[in-house]
């Protein structure tokens, strides 16, 4: 039973070894300017706030954070939305040609950004949607939503069937029991669809750099690519600016992880 | 309404979202790749297959595969390898799981602009805490032809190995422990058991994993592209840099669709694999 806890003991002091870079990114983020460059002590002498003061003061990454936010959560919410209804006429009701459009699906969540970047682009801006929120809602929207339909119809395949022919002997429609027996069950699965959606549109770098041009509509991602420096690199501020970064994954990561777990695995297993 | 009638009406908006953004973009590319087409001087006409000719041709672009190819190869093998084993060690935690999944799946989340930013610093001669761990020798690890690639490549395996390791660990965690202890009856232990048992039943996933992999790394853009934007000297310019360079920064629209669809080809390739993996195994079951 000891050597059991030593052994847990040891593998998470690894794992957490793993995790050093980030360690180490947010160690600089509270480290002096002056003890950056040449690093000579491992640990700071003391610990100060001002490249967070610099970030959140000074620099465009509190627009870019709002810009980030708003555009996941709406990219996230639109492609859950039409998502849960495709998933469920893929899952339920006789659509013709439905293997071949699972197929595509699964086809789809492989294609690369940089193949549909540049008719993305002209098309943006054919559109006049060229730095704007919604060229990016949108298109991280599409290209999360193969996965999430595909994820969706599994799930909802998995609730019995007779749970909703329970509710339309009780004389409810289709569109009533899809709203009172399926989406409530399937709301475990409908939760690890949206956080991989969200964590798609929040790393997303290629579309936003290549349709964002000002601070109107840069997320997180580009302004830490981005982020200026006037003489020298400002690595300290870099550092404050990439752990603010990492604010929503390491939430998901650690509050949702069961969610995620499940969804990343389904997905990869195509179950 | 017949359930068929409401089966497309549900599934109209995502279908028209998809079609517009998704399916009309992939195939106009292919169209564009056959085009001259420079907006900046107005330069807008055939070019059939001339693109394609000349990429047959171009050193660059021979260059840029090759770097995609050695990227994707070493950096798959090295993260099947290191993935396996972080199961394996995984497995067999009884306390603080969701603290050692938390650590693990902390550098898969992050977004790949942090990674390569992190890296970068890691990576700094006189900031860097590698050079400092190494006692103080000023390499230039992203700055040297030589090290730019391995370079890329570490942190690329340490931001993507727990995929592998996890997908590999959730396999793990359904083998039922009986068929061990049968085995240690039998006199197999240790690496005997891992040969009889663990193997067989985790390679069709680490397959699996290794394959969604090699997808992700023929398309990889972003870590490539902020950490050492292709350089020093074209020796981390994979296609995708290439292309995003010729679209984005010398404006070759049509040229730079040419090299899109060149990935698209391959990663396509990888997918049609990886499908006929996934039914084989189904199959199977």
């Amino acid at each position: 039973m000891r050597s059991g806890r030593l052994r847990d003991g040891l593998v998470l002091a690894a794992l957490a070894l793993y995790a050093l870079p980030f360690f180490w990114q947010a160690l600089t983020s509270v480290r002096p300017d002056a003890e950056l460059l040449p690093l000579s002590h491992l640990l700071p002498s003391r610990l100060t706030a001002v490249h967070y003061e610099v970030v959140l003061r000074q620099s465009l990454m509190p627009r870019a954070l709002l810009n980030s936010l708003g555009i996941a959560l709406s990219s996230t919410l639109l492609a859950v939305a039409l998502g849960a209804l495709a998933g469920y006429a893929l899952a339920r009701l006789p659509v013709p040609g439905r293997g071949m459009i699972l197929l595509g699906m699964i086809a789809a969540t492989a294609f690369p950004q940089i193949a549909t970047v540049s008719p993305l682009y002209l098309l943006m801006r054919a559109l006049g949607l060229r730095d704007t929120w919604l060229a990016l809602i949108l298109a991280n929207a599409s290209f999360a939503l193969p996965l999430v339909i595909w994820l969706l119809a599994g799930f909802i395949r998995e609730i019995p069937r007779a749970l909703e022919e329970a509710a339309s002997v009780d004389g409810a429609g289709r569109l009533a029991s899809l709203r009172f027996v399926v989406l409530p069950l399937v709301a475990p699965g409908m939760a690890s669809a949206a956080l991989l959606a969200f964590l798609f549109s929040w790393n997303e770098f290629l579309f936003a750099y290549s349709f964002t041009a000002t601070e109107a509509s840069r997320t997180v991602p580009v302004a830490l690519a981005l982020f200026p420096g006037v003489f020298e690199v400002p690595w300290g501020d870099i550092a404050a600016a990439s752990l603010l970064a990492s604010l929503p994954p390491i939430l998901i990561v650690v509050a949702f992880q069961r969610y995620l777990v499940r969804g990343l695995l389904a997905g990869a297993l195509r179950e | 309404m017949t359930d068929r009638r409401l089966g497309w009406l549900l599934l109209a908006p995502a279908l028209a979202l998809l079609g517009g953004l998704t399916i009309y973009p992939a195939v106009w590319v292919i169209w564009l790749s056959l085009q001259y087409r420079i907006p900046v001087f107005s330069i807008s006409r055939w070019a059939g297959l001339a693109h394609y000719a000349f990429l047959a041709v171009d050193t660059r672009f021979w260059n840029a595969a090759a770097v995609t190819a050695v990227f994707t190869v070493a950096s798959v093998a090295l993260e099947g390898g290191l993935g396996l084993a972080m199961a394996l060690g995984l497995r067999g935690q009884r306390h603080g799981r969701r603290a050692a999944v938390a650590l693990l799946l902390l550098a898969w989340a992050l977004p790949s602009v942090v990674t390569a930013k992190m890296f970068e610093w890691l990576y700094h001669p006189a900031g860097g805490l590698v050079n400092f761990l190494l006692g103080g020798r000023p390499v230039n690890w992203l700055g040297d032809p030589a090290l730019a690639l391995p370079a890329l490549i570490v942190a690329d395996v340490w931001r993507t190995t727990p995929f592998v390791a996890l997908l590999c660990y959730a396999r793990l965690l359904t083998i039922p422990g009986e068929l061990y202890e049968a085995a240690e009856v039998d006199g197999a232990a240790g690496v005997q058991a891992f040969a009889r048992i663990t193997w067989p039943l985790v390679r069709p996933i680490l397959l699996v994993a290794l394959l969604f992999r090699t997808l992700d790394a023929l398309r990889a853009f972003d870590l490539m592209f902020v950490l050492t934007g292709g350089g020093p000297a074209g020796t981390t310019e994979t296609l995708t840099v290439y292309a995003y360079r010729a679209l984005f920064q010398t404006l070759q629209v049509g040229f730079g669709s040419a090299i899109g669809v060149v990935v698209f080809a391959l990663v396509m390739v990888v997918a049609v694999a990886y499908l006929r993996m996934i039914h084989r195994q189904e199959a199977s079951v």
